[in-house]
């Protein structure tokens, strides 16, 4: 409650009002993640049951994918993790302008591979002709890259609030709990792209 | 609820001293009270008030079925008509009743028998209720369109919900309602899980948590868990139907099978999220009224836990005549079966309640007794489903529709039953008559089984489920006739216990606390339960804790004083403010989905056109969802306290600016 937030340094490892010690907030997005991960489970599954029975006449995904440029908005999106726990670590020490910087790049990177994501859709729509409805291998990768592209953008919209708020002075060392759920949520969506880019991409290179 | 309204230990309207740029709802009464409410038991009580209104509806639904079955080639109902009645009365009863009815005891039974003051994220806790309002709105407004409710089944099978086979709305509905209950039990699931593991008053330990508490912690997990998979099989579906994408389109690769094991790998963890809350209930009815402590409560707990792990890996035997292979049947035949064990278990635990106790004959016991003979029935002819040679011959027939008629109704809502029963006198302080409660008991049990004990025999003689008539010469007159007649009777038997509740509410006759001489601490308080729940947090020191706390009176009175002036050192109980913020996120969701399901495309010709009203107020929708949730966040999770006189009652209360980092 507030009175344990003024009483000097904050333990942020241990919250003495619940039960087990760990913030509700923390506990609430690990649950929330095991339901997520059933998410991306039943998407990523229709991709590779799918990917077994593909229609005669149907593009060979190696054909369409570019893996080079995956390959780099993979690595971005893994570094904007690293910034998300710099970032993490710099509220809990009450440092906001490590955080906003840390905030910054996080987000930075995020529309990084956002952007590459927006490139690739249309470098496959109008030049590789694979639209999400002519066949079933659109279908099912522009559906599940997209709901993981939908996260990220959640992701950015949120880190953005969290930036904003740490100028505004709603967000301070008090608050480090809502980075580090953020954070938790974050590299969340970064282990499933690697999921994704193994499942989906360097599957078809085997 | 007006009783709750009207409690002495209500808090009155309270100030908030800063001055906030956010509009804080203050009232206490009315209908704002309801819209921006973040209590617990105000929330339990709106989802058990919607469940048991959409009961009536699944019930009517059910009745008008009966009727056009009484006779041979009866023309009652068209077969349109009937294909929306058997498809709105399944998802009605699961979605809008059952699910709802459960929510309302986990609401508002399960943090008073943790000895906590609130749910966890009380606002996230509004925001799942009036979500799910929002998905029963979207399933049920066909009903007064020309497209006309949905008609696909209640599993939806594709391809039939593909736009080639159902090219109306009404399909769009029910896959947009559906994914929106999805939402509501996903966010109040993750809410119980946070409540159960973390709120829990001191010496709570988790093996001293009562049994339905327990059963709210294994049935939230599996919602969390399997509710993702009927919501991307409907996301699929959906794209299907507004993209023009392949997932259930056989000509371009498309498998239709796939949405069957999507939709099984739901559904079946969800028969368990049905009936695990009825067994919760039943474990603190029969223990209450055998005036024994459950028999083996620690091997309850595990089978509970065990039927909800096991419940992930038996789907398929929903689809033994799909042809999956002898490997996949035989493995899926072997887990339903190993499911059986841990189901055995808990009943001979319930036996084991009952044997050599001093059983107290009341209305919640009947339903419990009744629950116990009649799920078991259920139960055994799911055995025989589980044989995949004999479920050949039994699939798609009415011994399926007997077999979980007697798990849903024998099951689940006898014991939904039993413990509306059970906990009405803590909920609104007024006790049920016995005698009108053993008289509804008595025509539901007699009306239930003359209803479906026939359609075992229809079953075996071949009569279909889902067909809308039958020939004179097949020989199902006279089970059918049967079941008719069982089925009015079953619902005069509702109508009797609704009449009688409904009744007790206004003039039922007052009760004191306790009046069932009960186990567990949701019955040390005060009945109705003031709006803090407890004037001080009790210390746990034993399994029923109420139990032992009513025998150590002197030491739980000093622990209460001790707590109490704990309290008013830390500044009062702290009470969460209210927020209308949750209520309108969902006004944005009902505004994103009407515009997603029901409005037309712009160009009536390409169903793919893209601007026009169906964007605009879709994204409309989104904006209203996203501004509330901004401003919710804005907000802040702050409260206010309040001060108790010696007899519960509000003495005063402040405001104060700290923000709570966590808890509330």
């Amino acid at each position: 409650m507030s009175s344990t937030a003024a009483a000097g340094a904050i333990d942020h490892h241990h919250d003495p009002t619940t039960t087990t010690g760990i913030p509700n907030k923390k506990l609430l997005m690990w649950a929330f993640l095991a339901s997520d991960c059933m998410f991306f489970g039943c998407l990523i599954s229709t991709h590779l049951i799918y990917r077994l029975h593909p229609p005669p006449g149907t593009l060979p995904a190696k054909q369409v994918f570019s893996i080079e440029l995956t390959s780099f908005s993979t690595f971005i999106l893994l570094m904007s993790s690293l910034m998300m726990a710099l970032a993490v670590n710099a509220i809990q020490k009450g440092n906001l302008k490590s955080l906003r910087w840390s905030l910054l790049t996080t987000i930075f990177f995020g529309c990084i591979f956002l952007g590459c994501q927006v490139y690739e859709f249309r470098n496959f729509v109008f030049e590789k002709h694979l639209t999400i409805t002519n066949s079933i291998l659109g279908t099912t990768f522009f559906t599940l890259t997209g709901t993981h592209g939908l996260h990220v953008l959640i992701g950015v919209i949120w880190l953005t609030g969290m930036l904003i708020y740490s100028f505004t002075g709603r967000l301070g060392e008090k608050d480090a709990i809502d980075v580090e759920m953020m954070g938790l949520y974050w590299h969340f969506v970064d282990i499933v792209w690697i999921v994704i880019f193994t499942a989906v991409y360097l599957l078809e290179y085997l | 609820m007006e009783a709750l309204a009207k409690s002495d230990f209500l808090a009155k309207e309270e100030h908030p001293t800063k001055p906030f740029v956010l509009w804080r709802p203050t009232a206490k009464t009315g209908l704002m009270s309801w819209l921006t409410t973040v209590d617990h038991k105000r929330i339990g009580f709106l989802y058990g008030a919607s469940g048991l209104f959409f009961f009536i509806f699944g019930g009517i639904e059910a009745l008008l079925i009966r009727i056009q079955l009484a006779v041979p080639n009866n023309t009652f109902l068209t077969s349109a008509q009937y294909n929306e009645m058997f498809t709105m009365h399944g998802t009605t009863m699961i979605f809008l009743v059952v699910m709802p009815i459960g929510a309302a005891f986990f609401n508002f039974i399960m943090p008073l028998q943790i000895g906590a003051r609130d749910v966890a994220f009380p606002r996230l806790n509004a925001f799942s209720f009036w979500t799910f309002a929002v998905g029963a709105i979207i399933l049920n407004v066909g009903w007064f369109m020309k497209d006309g409710a949905p008609d696909a089944g209640w599993f939806g099978y594709a391809p039939l919900t593909t736009r080639t086979f159902s090219p109306t709305h009404a399909i769009d509905m029910w896959v947009m309602g559906l994914q929106l209950l999805g939402v509501a039990s996903i966010a109040a699931a993750l809410n119980f899980i946070v409540t159960i593991i973390n709120l829990r008053a001191p010496g709570m330990t988790m093996m001293r948590l009562p049994v339905f508490t327990w059963m709210t912690l294994f049935t939230s997990f599996l919602i969390i868990l399997s509710f993702p998979a009927i919501t991307i099989a409907l996301v699929e579906i959906m794209m299907d139907r507004l993209f023009g994408t392949n997932f259930f389109e056989v000509s371009s690769g498309g498998l239709p099978i796939l949405w069957q094991h999507l939709f099984w790998i739901f559904g079946h963890p969800e028969v368990y999220i049905l009936i695990l809350p009825a067994m919760g209930i039943i474990s603190e009815i029969l223990p209450t009224f055998s005036r024994k402590p459950l028999f083996g409560y620690p091997v309850v707990v595990f089978s509970g836990a065990s039927i909800g792990f096991l419940g992930f890996g038996v789907w398929s035997h929903h689809m033994f005549t799909t042809g999956m292979g002898t490997a996949a049947t035989a493995a899926f035949a072997l887990m339903t079966m190993a499911i059986a064990v841990p189901t055995g278990v808990k009943i001979f635990n319930w036996i084991g309640t009952l044997w050599g106790g001093h059983l107290t004959m009341r209305t919640p016991m009947m339903f419990a007794i009744g629950f116990l003979w009649m799920f078991m029935i259920g139960g055994l002819s799911g055995i025989m489903h589980a044989a995949a040679p004999a479920d050949a011959q039994q699939h798609g027939s009415y011994f399926v529709v007997a077999h979980f008629h007697y798990v849903l109704i024998g099951g689940s809502l006898f014991a939904l039953f039993a413990g509306i029963h059970y906990w009405f006198p803590l909920m609104f302080g007024r006790r049920v008559s016995e005698f009108w409660g053993k008289v509804s008991f008595w025509v539901i049990f007699v009306g239930f089984n003359v209803t479906f004990f026939p359609m075992h025999f229809l079953g075996l003689e071949g009569m279909p489920r889902r067909t809308f008539t039958y020939d004179k010469n097949m020989g199902w007159e006279t089970g059918n006739l049967w079941a008719t007649v069982g089925a009015c009777v079953l619902g005069i038997g509702v109508a009797i216990y609704f009449a009688t509740m409904i009744y007790t509410y206004y003039k039922g006759e007052r009760t004191h606390k306790d009046p069932w001489d009960a186990r567990t601490l949701e019955w040390s308080l005060p009945n109705p339960p003031p709006e803090y729940n407890f004037q001080a947090i009790p210390t746990i020191h034993a399994r029923d804790s109420w139990w032992y706390q009513k025998r150590h009176m002197a030491e739980v009175a000093k622990e209460t004083a001790d707590q109490i002036k704990a309290d008013e050192a830390h500044g009062g109980i702290h009470m969460p403010f209210q927020s209308i913020y949750p209520f309108l996120a969902s006004v944005g969701i009902l505004v994103g989905a009407i515009g997603v399901s029901i409005i037309d495309p712009a160009n009536p010709n390409v169903y793919h056109g893209f601007w026009g009203p169906k964007i605009a107020i879709t994204i409309l929708g989104g904006l209203i969802m996203f501004v509330s949730v901004v401003l919710w966040s804005l907000e802040g999770n702050e409260g206010y306290h309040i001060h108790l006189n010696e007899d519960g009652s509000v003495k005063g209360e402040d405001a104060h600016g700290g923000y709570a980092s966590h808890g509330h």
